[in-house]
């Protein structure tokens, strides 16, 4: 047992990371599903969205073939909308949601339609928003600081950017794009188009990304309150949780973030990748970390969850792909500790558990029988929920609760002036999530420069 | 098995499916096909003095993702030289001696001309002649075709010179491009006609390349006016079938019902409304002479549930259920229903209702489902809901008489009631 790269040839490689789902190939295509939608009002799949995109009206636009506007209407709800089209969860959000559900008919492919309107708008670099000019009288544009070109600091920066504001990120990586460029499963979205994301939207001008800038190491809090109106701190999470067991700092015990950044960062080949390679956790990164496991050739990948599939929180059709890519999945299995010899892992002891009363997530919780099983082991992918940046938070005296930043209703933070929004609030959801977020945070913004004038 | 063979004039079919005189019956190759796939005749594609047609001559309406909902052409009648049309009908009529073959015609605007074509037709064993009175462009501008239909007296004319010649049965093909097909249809019946075909196409503009801004079809950078059919034209052919159906002169003439077409339910409502045979073009252009299966199958299958033994015994029942505006029972009222069992909840109906009719029914939110239901005291019973909604018996119309007796609006105007109920 060993953990290695280069364990494929290189069509191997380019198979199993393309594109999970492949786009329509031709209008034609495209306009047999458009037209199957029934154009609802007040539509279930439009109120599952949590952007609320007009999914009628942009895919009865792609039924008149009206491209161009069925991408302003995605683009205006939801900058992110051609990236949410490749990794959002459809099946709880907007598709789940199809009144054709309620017909045990398919729902419509909602997604695959948002990406074919979004992928035309960018391929032909429609800019479907223009910014509003500059306010008459002194003082000239306002500015406003961004922490974080993920997600939320993207949206964020373009619908104050739409409102004539000028915007400066402030980005610790090398690129744009936060989880979306560096946590997310690459057969659903390469760095390279979040890399051809991150320039379309940041071309309605006004926005400035600034990388290699980590707050509280190359940049200032302080700093930032005193050149900008205003602050937006989109700093997203961190690392894996603690599985806080022993064991758990011998070789071959790896982070899911950090294995998915480097999946992402560097060619397939040369990802390393253990024999048998157990994942704990059962969340969507969890899902991400064990299918790519397995598709850079892994033998053997175990997923181990400490409740039941009725408890999991990735959806079925996320849970499917790992089972259809030959995981192993192991429920009510918690890790225990972990067995090494010469400082590397060679075996996983875990838990079995059982349900019992409910807790305060409403889920029953997971207690130990006191029975264990073993694991024979190589590697072992940590993605049990990830961490806020608590003591970042804490060091600027900024109102959490266990590193979550603590906002009002307009999205500000204790410290006035500096607002916050996205996974550094809610602790990590869905991508969609934090487009909303950050349009609820620049609004927030918005109001507050409007008071600061008056 | 009911028996769906039809007697039209004494023109003999297995079934009451005719191809129409177009395209599809313009040649041997066409008609043996047809004739094999089982259509129980063919009107042979118009035959007159030689023409030259252009290129394109077909386009289409699409609609919500379904093509050629509406179809038209600006094709002219048989390019085909005159002799060779005529060999291969008798050949078409020995190969399949138990079909029907009925000859278009159309002459030049002459006594003598019709005469000489109608002899040389009738040499072919044809079973039967129809005349072309409705084609809506290109011969109109020769005098002929819709020119002829759209005058009675022209029409009439042109009938007793065919009826002075002709032994075998002659049917006369009415034109849409009129106020109404009746005063030509009176016209050509006192001249003698044997029975009426209805409707030819119906003159049309089916759209516009909005790159070139050359409507449709194009031919070197121009279009005419094209004859309209399809599925689209349906239910205007089967209110201009009624017109004829009631007419107490027409209606003594058997009628050949055309126009949309499609499938054996449409030719059922055909021949409720009093066609006793119908002709198909569109919709075998469409998918091909395979469709006549279908018609038969489907035919058989609800004379049977219906208990009708031949055709006879339904054709033309539905002719006196049209009736007049003023004869309209006012105490009849329907309300519109929500079964929520069946709901979907994809809120059609509210909005329908909400934005363009009477503001009936309710919208209690829900997220994401909400809830629809009828305000039964503002419910007109206009049936837009019904017509918007997705799933089949979702939305019902219940029966609510607002009083038991039958009162028109004539007597109610006689009895002074109220007329604003609002």
């Amino acid at each position: 047992m060993a953990i290695i790269n280069n364990r494929l040839t290189k069509e191997q490689y380019e198979k199993n990371f393309s594109d999970i789902h492949p786009p329509f190939e031709t209008q034609d295509a495209a306009l047999v599903e458009a037209n199957r939608c029934l154009f609802c009002y007040d539509a279930p799949c439009m109120k599952s969205c949590p952007t609320s995109i007009d999914v009628p009206k942009f895919i009865k636009q792609i039924s008149t073939g009206n491209i161009k506007g069925s991408a302003h209407t995605i683009f205006s709800s939801n900058i992110l909308g051609a990236s949410c089209s490749k990794v959002c969860p459809v099946e709880k959000l907007c598709e789940g949601a199809c009144v054709y559900n309620l017909m045990d008919e398919e729902a419509i492919p909602i997604a695959k339609l948002q990406r074919y309107s979004t992928e035309i708008a960018m391929k032909n670099n429609w800019q479907l928003f223009k910014r509003k000019d500059a306010p008459l009288g002194d003082g000239g544009r306002k500015k406003v600081a961004i922490i974080g070109a993920g997600p939320a600091g993207l949206s964020c920066a373009h619908t104050l950017s739409k409102e004539g504001v000028d915007v400066t990120i402030y980005e610790k990586e090398s690129k744009g794009g936060g989880l979306m460029t560096y946590g997310i499963a690459a057969y659903k979205v390469t760095p390279q188009f979040c890399e051809d994301e991150v320039n379309y939207i940041t071309a309605i001008g006004g926005i400035e990304i600034k990388y290699h800038q980590k707050l509280g190491v190359n940049v200032s809090l302080e700093e930032l309150q005193e050149n900008y109106d205003a602050v937006y701190l989109a700093i997203g999470v961190g690392l894996a949780r603690q599985l806080e067991i022993p064991g758990e700092d011998l070789n071959g015990v790896e982070d899911a973030i950090k294995f998915i950044y480097n999946l992402r960062n560097i060619e397939y080949s040369t990802v390393a990748v253990g024999d048998k390679v157990a994942v704990i956790g059962m969340g969507m990164t969890a899902i991400d970390a064990a299918t790519q496991a397995k598709r850079l050739g892994a033998k053997e990948v175990t997923m181990l969850y400490r409740r039941t599939e009725h408890e999991k929180p990735c959806t079925q059709v996320e849970l499917d792909i790992a089972m259809l890519d030959g995981c192993n999945i192991i429920w009510l299995a918690a890790p225990k500790e972990i067995l090494g010899q010469d400082g590397k892992v060679n075996a996983i002891v875990c838990s079995k558990m059982q349900l019992e009363q409910l807790d305060a997530s409403g889920r029953r919780s997971p207690v130990d029988t006191g029975e264990t099983f073993t694991l024979e082991v190589d590697m072992v992918i940590k993605a049990a929920g990830q961490m806020p940046f608590e003591s970042l938070v804490k060091n600027y005296s900024i109102d959490n609760k266990s590193g979550k930043v603590v906002i009002n209703k307009n999205c500000e933070t204790n410290i006035p002036g500096v607002f916050a929004g996205g996974d550094a609030v809610n602790g990590g959801k869905e991508v969609v999530d934090a487009v909303q977020a950050g349009k609820d945070g620049a609004k927030g913004i918005l109001e507050f420069l409007s008071r600061k004038d008056g | 098995m009911a028996d769906i063979s039809a007697n039209f004039l004494g023109i003999k079919s297995p079934n009451p499916f005719w191809l129409a005189s177009a395209p599809p019956t313009d040649k041997k190759i066409n008609v043996l096909r047809a004739f094999e796939a089982g259509w129980g005749g063919v009107v042979w594609k118009t035959l007159g003095s030689q023409v030259k047609n252009v290129s394109s001559r077909y386009s289409a309406v699409n609609f919500g993702g379904h093509k050629i909902m509406g179809f038209n052409n600006i094709e002219l009648i048989s390019d085909r030289p005159l002799d060779i049309n005529l060999k291969e009908i008798s050949e078409c009529i020995k190969l399949f001696p138990d079909r029907a073959m009925v000859v278009s015609l159309m002459a030049d605007n002459d006594r003598n001309s019709w005469h000489e074509l109608i002899m040389k037709v009738e040499d072919t064993g044809a079973h039967g002649l129809e005349l072309n009175f409705g084609c809506p462009h290109g011969m109109t501008e020769r005098g002929m075709g819709a020119a002829v239909g759209q005058d009675p007296q022209i029409a009439a004319m042109v009938v007793e010179w065919v009826m002075e010649k002709t032994t075998i049965p002659v049917i006369t093909k009415l034109t849409p491009n009129v106020h109404s097909p009746v005063p030509t249809g009176i016209a050509c019946v006192k001249a003698g006609t044997n029975a009426l075909s209805l409707i030819n196409t119906i003159q049309s503009v089916t759209g516009i390349d909005l790159d070139t801004l050359v409507p449709n079809p194009y031919v070197a950078g121009k279009s005419v006016f094209g004859g309209y059919c399809g599925p689209a034209v349906k239910p205007i052919a089967l209110k201009m079938l009624t017109t004829i159906s009631q007419d107490p002169v027409t209606s003594k003439v058997p009628i050949s019902g055309i126009g949309g077409v499609s499938t054996w339910r449409d030719a059922v409502e055909f021949m409720l409304l009093g066609a006793s045979n119908v002709q198909v073009c569109t919709a075998a252009m469409k998918h091909g002479f395979r469709i006549v299966e279908d018609m038969c199958e489907g035919l058989n299958n609800w004379m049977d549930d219906k208990g009708y033994a031949t055709i006879y015994d339904f054709i033309g029942k539905s002719v006196e259920k049209i009736t007049h505006w003023e004869d309209l029972d006012i105490n009849y009222h329907h309300i519109a229903k929500i079964n929520q069992d069946k709901c979907i909840h994809c809120g059609l109906c509210y909005i329908a209702c909400e934005d363009t009719s009477h503001q009936s029914i309710n919208l209690n939110y829900g997220k994401p489902y909400n809830t629809y239901t009828i305000k039964e005291e503002e419910c007109v019973g206009c049936n837009l809901c019904q017509l918007m909604c997705p799933v089949t018996d979702c939305i019902t119309m219940e029966e609510h008489r607002v009083a038991p007796d039958y009162i028109n609006w004539k007597m109610w105007q006689e009895e002074g009631k109220p007329l604003n109920d609002h």
